[in-house]
């Protein structure tokens, strides 16, 4: 029996970043709140960098709740994004070079975004990380929590609702 | 105090802060309990690069900002509020070019929790974009119960 040998790591990493990077690169609001996406293996972890402009009361200062749950909602609708992404890439339904030059699916839309503040956001970096709990051809549905110092302190968790982009043969 | 000087006051209130600011939102009325604001199209606020429709973020900040303000607003409050949790349900999306207009009601309080709902329109009023239900902080002022 012969096995092909597998590819080297960095083309598979290369690969894997710059799919990465045309998903989060296209959407404007992604870069007006300076979300960046750091990647191990297919967890996604993102990262909301402290910026004044995030600030809601200065006298605190807390972030913005509307900036955390834009924050818990970008992460939400990436990291399902992402999934399917991740999905097709591997199993080559979809072609690497097409969606580093931008050719990607559609993005879903939200349904619902149910948010829980637990605790005030501080003037310094945000993470968050997401979850599919469920996901279906039609619908998904997303856990999400984000954090500042400690993990294990989180500052705020939010479940979302999606309705999940046309694929395939369905599409027009 | 007049209705004009109130406005004046609430609209310098919302330019101070700074993420009201970098979303371009803006007051359109403000009375106790009640408050209207605006966020203007904007290409920096897009979600969807291939439609050009403004992030659900956004329009979920410009909801969490007219009812914090709604919150402040009541007659009864006498402390700064935050979110506990909001509940966001998009309805459609909103249409690109279209400023979105959010109206808040503080519909309950009690001593610690205010009740809030509100709705994002464009100009089509008859279709909302999305509606938001949510609690915040309360503390009445001294006396009041």
């Amino acid at each position: 029996m012969s096995r092909t040998r597998p590819e080297p790591v960095q083309v598979i990493k290369q690969r894997r970043d710059a799919a990465l990077e045309a998903l989060v690169s296209g959407v404007p609001y992604i870069q007006f709140l300076g979300i960046r996406f750091d990647r191990r293996g297919d967890e996604l972890t993102a990262i909301l960098p402290y910026s004044d402009m995030l600030i809601g009361n200065p006298l605190l200062p807390a972030l913005h709740g509307g900036a955390t749950a834009a924050f818990l909602e970008v992460t939400a609708v990436i990291g399902l994004s992402w999934s399917m992404l991740w999905q097709d890439l591997e199993t080559g339904v979809l072609d690497p070079s097409q969606v580093s030059e931008g050719h990607l699916p559609r993005l879903p839309k939200t349904i619902g975004l149910t948010v829980d503040y637990l605790r005030s956001g501080l003037p310094r970096d945000a993470y968050a990380r997401a979850e599919v709990t469920r996901s279906g051809r039609r619908y998904a549905s997303v856990r999400v929590e984000a954090w500042q110092d400690n993990v294990a302190r989180p500052i705020a968790q939010a479940t979302g609702h999606f309705r999940m982009p046309v694929r395939g043969e369905d599409a027009e | 105090m007049t209705k004009t000087n109130q406005l004046e006051i609430a609209r310098q209130f919302v330019t101070a802060l700074p993420h009201a600011r970098a979303l371009g939102l803006d007051v359109e009325s403000l009375e106790p309990g009640r408050a209207v604001f605006t966020m203007p199209y904007d290409t920096k606020l897009i979600g969807d690069p291939e439609t050009g429709v403004m992030a659900g973020g956004a329009v979920s900040a410009l909801l969490d900002t007219t009812c914090g303000a709604a919150v402040a607003s009541h007659a009864l409050s006498g402390a700064p509020t935050a979110t506990l949790d909001l509940r966001i349900d998009y309805m459609r999306t909103a249409t690109p070019g279209q400023t979105i207009r959010a109206e808040a009601e503080c519909y309950h309080v009690t001593r610690s929790v205010a009740f809030v709902r509100a709705v994002a329109l464009d100009d089509d009023r008859d279709n909302p974009v999305a509606t938001a239900t949510g609690a915040f902080t309360f503390r009445m002022i001294e006396g009041a119960r």
